[in-house]
């Protein structure tokens, strides 16, 4: 048992930060909830009460799946390139500009946008990353700088060229119907895109545990100076991370407008970035774990929306969960005294024996 | 003699997990200079450690004339009379000697002020009392690393130190150094002080100790009066078999030279010329060692042979290629291997496992990975096989590589190295911090090498390493070669340290005499 915990500790560490913060959250709920048995009821059960709900959780999975794989790629390589938000908008804007002025049948239609976004999301991407490997400028400041660039660059494109002003609101003409990514189950808005999300997490565990260039960028990323000594070549190594995050987070974009919101409707920045971060965070930068987290994270969020509708519990309270559940896993000092009782316990014995 | 100090069934567990000292009992007599000596990693300074309060002992007990001592902290060791100088010596390097020997208990004016004068006429006083001689009023920064050790000494006897505590303290020093310190401490034990030497270097130990604990894997293998004791015999109760220190015989043949450096001229990032005009050649099948004080351009000189920094002025050439423009990668494929200086900085991704680490170099071969996949199994294979024939004490390739002990890290990046058959090996303090079992093996596998017909280039700041391996040596001081022997069988540590100290220079004219 104990050799166990100790040869999983990261993985016990996570599952205990998660029912940490639940727990926190169901005392919360005790505290401000007038009926805190149906409170907690609902925030648990309630994200499966129907199928509407259960299918919310993949919609709101799926452009998180995109934004947290694409910067697994990043942290892996040890480059807090944190510009996921930016790219995923301005491609999301682009791409609509591309997919409203052309036309043709779907099966050219969608696989050439998610060309053209991902493409575009690369090259996005490709400026911080530039920056960093040639002058070493701070991907972080470069790539939130940017990510205000994108918001206005954004904005004008669209409401200067591609506003549709038969609206009403400030959005974008709807995309033609090739355009869009079709919805497979009856009365919800599950679409293609979660599969598509799906096969992008898989191939990033692929390419990141079992190809040359993956096996590159974790070998950056855990120590540049050891990569550039057994003549990885480091620059190419930073390159490519960043054109990766940037058009995976950017296809992300595109693809929500596609298969959720079919027109650009974002008039402000839309979050799924910095989702991201904490999926990856929570995920541990392994894209498979990604994809569990950012559904728990889209489960989190429909408990949420059934607070905020159905008790008299505010919906900030998920954000108390998410808070803590990234504080004790990226902490780590959290049960590191534990860790370290257990470990010199079986030395002892070891030592003993 | 009267114990002094006195450690009972003492153990010590790291929260990583490492036994440190295992049910370990040592008495130390007052008046006397106790070595301790083993391997690196025996547990000898976290044995000092725990008696100074840095960290704290899991079970057993310390008495210090007869009275129980658990420190908890160093202040708490300093009040009751022990002095640690460490191994990594503690100085502040921009104040004076006077100031960093009253550092704490400073004399104050009306009791607020820092008084500078009393300093210095404190520190005055006490360097005189014991014979040290020191210049008070120079800053540290200044002063040879010898000078320095005086100066922590100088500090632990201002604090009343009665029991002296030295951690690996020639490790830095060069022969003319060393003895020097060793006068100093054999008169401080005239004067009554009890002095604690921690070292993995015999000679000297059998020079300056009255009694020997020797240590092997966190316990405590013996403890015998220095005079009954051989050099060989305590070699062999430190790695726990016999152990080889003569030096390597001489090649018997000797290639043309592989590696030529011609007039090489480097500047360090601050400015400072860090390599002035080096040339030398290395031939296949000999080791040219390098000797010389660390910080003397040696680590600048490496690392652009290896690609690792840009030259100013110059040639590299391997066989008749000139490599001083190229990447790393480059210089690789043309048959360089290089073991680095510093093993967790250059030479591994401590996070990675130990397969990870090997294949940095050859992951591209087409034996472990085509453009869209890498062959794990092959990986495993081919690594199983380093850790069999390098004698690698691993558990399984998957570990991360920091689970290794210091020596067996070092051995797997020595395994890779030499396993990529290169022509030329570049070799960086390769023992540095190795136990002397692995220290053995790793000079085997580098006299393997060479007598295999690879040109080998040796860079140590372990004399005795030069010595024994060198087929050639030449010495550097101040980005320069001061002195080359053409024959390393002849000479001796003494010889090597004025070249060191810069003390004495051969001219270009005499080098070529003694060639
Ligand atoms: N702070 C530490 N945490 C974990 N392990 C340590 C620490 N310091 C030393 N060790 C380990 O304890 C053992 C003994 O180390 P040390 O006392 O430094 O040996 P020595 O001084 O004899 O070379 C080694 O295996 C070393 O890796
Ligand atoms: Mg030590």
């Amino acid at each position: 048992m104990q050799r166990f915990l100790l040869k999983n500790f990261d993985a016990v560490r996570t599952a205990i930060a998660i029912l940490i913060g639940m727990l926190i959250c169901v005392l919360l709920i005790i505290l401000v909830s007038s009926s805190p048995g149906d409170s907690i009821s609902i925030f648990l059960f309630g994200p499966f009460s129907s199928q509407r709900t259960i299918a919310s959780i993949f919609e709101i999975a799926t452009p998180i799946i995109f934004t947290g794989v694409a910067l697994s790629i990043a942290f892996q390589a040890e480059q807090f390139y944190i510009g996921a938000e930016g790219a995923f908008y301005i491609t999301a804007a682009v791409g609509t500009a591309f997919a409203v002025s052309t036309s043709m049948p779907w099966f050219f239609h969608i696989p050439l946008i998610l060309l053209v976004s991902g493409t575009f999301g690369g090259l996005w991407g490709l400026i911080p990353g530039y920056l960093k490997a040639r002058f070493n400028t701070s991907e972080v400041v470069t790539a939130l700088m940017l990510n205000f660039v994108a918001l206005y660059a954004g904005l004008y494109l669209i409401n200067n060229f591609f506003r549709d002003r038969a609206a009403g609101f400030m959005v974008s003409f709807r995309l033609p119907e090739s355009a869009e990514l079709p919805r497979f189950i009856d009365r919800t808005r599950i679409h293609w895109g979660v599969v598509l999300a799906i096969v992008v997490a898989v191939w990033a565990y692929y390419f990141l545990y079992h190809t040359r260039t993956g096996y590159e960028i974790r070998t950056v990323g855990h120590n540049p100076k050891f990569a550039r000594f057994g003549g990885i070549n480091v620059f190419k190594v930073i390159i490519i991370v960043h054109i990766l995050t940037g058009a995976i987070a950017g296809m992300g974009g595109m693809v929500e407008i596609m298969g959720i919101h079919r027109r650009f409707n974002w008039q402000d920045l839309p979050g799924q970035g910095w989702d991201g971060v904490i999926v990856a965070i929570i995920g541990r930068m392994h894209p498979l774990y990604v994809v569990a987290a950012a559904i728990f994270l889209g489960y989190l969020r429909v408990g949420g929306q059934q607070l905020r509708l159905m008790s008299d519990v505010p919906f900030e309270l998920v954000l108390v969960i998410q808070s803590a559940i990234i504080l004790l896993i990226t902490a780590r000092a959290f049960l590191s005294q534990w860790e370290a009782r257990m470990v010199i316990r079986q030395a002892t014995e070891e030592a003993e024996s | 003699m009267e114990t002094i100090l006195s450690i009972q069934n003492l153990w010590k567990i790291y929260p990583n997990g490492t036994v440190a000292n295992q049910d370990v009992s040592v008495d130390i007599k007052e008046g006397t200079i106790h070595a301790i000596v083993g391997e690196n990693g025996a547990g000898k300074t976290t044995l000092m450690k725990v008696v100074f309060g840095i960290t704290q002992a899991k079970s057993g007990n310390i008495s210090l004339r007869g009275k129980l001592f658990a420190p908890s902290q160093p202040s708490e060791a300093i009040d009751a009379g022990i002095g640690m100088v460490h191994q990594h010596l503690m100085l502040a390097p921009e104040l004076t000697v006077a100031e960093n020997i009253v550092l704490g208990v400073e004399p104050k004016r009306g009791g607020v002020f820092f008084d500078f004068d009393r300093a210095v006429q404190t520190a005055q006083e006490i360097s005189e009392k014991y014979q040290l001689a020191v210049p008070v009023d120079k800053p540290i920064s200044e002063l040879p690393i010898g000078t320095r050790q005086r100066v922590e000494i100088l500090k632990a006897l201002y604090r009343n130190a009665e029991l002296l505590i030295l951690d690996e303290p020639t490790a830095v020093l060069t022969p003319q150094e060393t003895e020097i310190l060793f006068q100093t401490l054999d008169q401080l034990k005239e004067q009554g002080k009890t002095i604690v030497f921690i070292s993995h270097k015999l000679k000297e130990v059998k020079r300056i100790a009255d009694t020997v604990t020797i240590m092997r894997a966190a316990k405590v293998i013996d403890t015998k009066p220095a005079a009954e004791l051989s050099i060989e015999g305590i070699a062999e109760l430190m790695v726990g078999h016999k152990i080889d220190l003569s030096r390597v015989a001489t090649p018997e043949h000797i290639g043309p030279a592989k590696l030529s450096v011609r007039n090489l001229n480097m500047t360090r990032d601050d400015g400072v010329q860090a390599v002035r005009n080096v040339s030398f050649e290395v031939a296949g099948g000999e080791i040219l060692g390098v000797a010389g004080v660390e910080g003397n351009g040696q680590t600048e000189l490496v690392r652009a042979l290896v690609g690792l920094l840009p030259v100013d002025s110059g040639e590299i050439l391997v066989g008749s290629t000139d490599i001083a423009q190229l990447s790393p990668k480059d210089i690789r494929q043309l048959g360089v291997s290089h073991i680095p200086e510093d093993r967790m900085e250059d030479g591994v991704a401590p996070l990675m496992s130990i397969q990870e680490n090997i294949i940095v170099d050859r992951y591209e071969k087409a034996e472990f990975s085509t453009w869209f996949r890498i062959f794990w199994k092959n990986v495993l294979a081919h690594t199983v096989g380093l850790i069999r024939d390098y004698r690698i004490h691993a558990g399984s390739p998957k570990h991360e590589i920091s689970s290794l002990s210091g020596g067996n890290i070092q051995k797997c990046v020595v395994a890779r190295e030499l396993s990529a058959d290169p022509d030329v090996v570049v070799a960086s303090q390769p023992t540095r911090g190795v136990d002397i079992g692995s220290w053995e093996h790793l000079h085997t596998l580098i006299v393997e090498a060479r007598n295999r017909g690879r040109a080998v280039f040796l860079v140590s700041a372990d004399l005795d390493e030069i010595l024994k391996l060198s087929t050639r040596i030449i010495v550097m001081f101040e980005g320069e070669i001061v002195a080359r022997f053409e024959d390393a069988s002849t000479v001796t540590a003494q010889d090597l340290g004025p070249y060191m100290l810069g003390i004495k220079r051969q001219e270009e004219s005499s080098a070529k005499v003694s060639a």
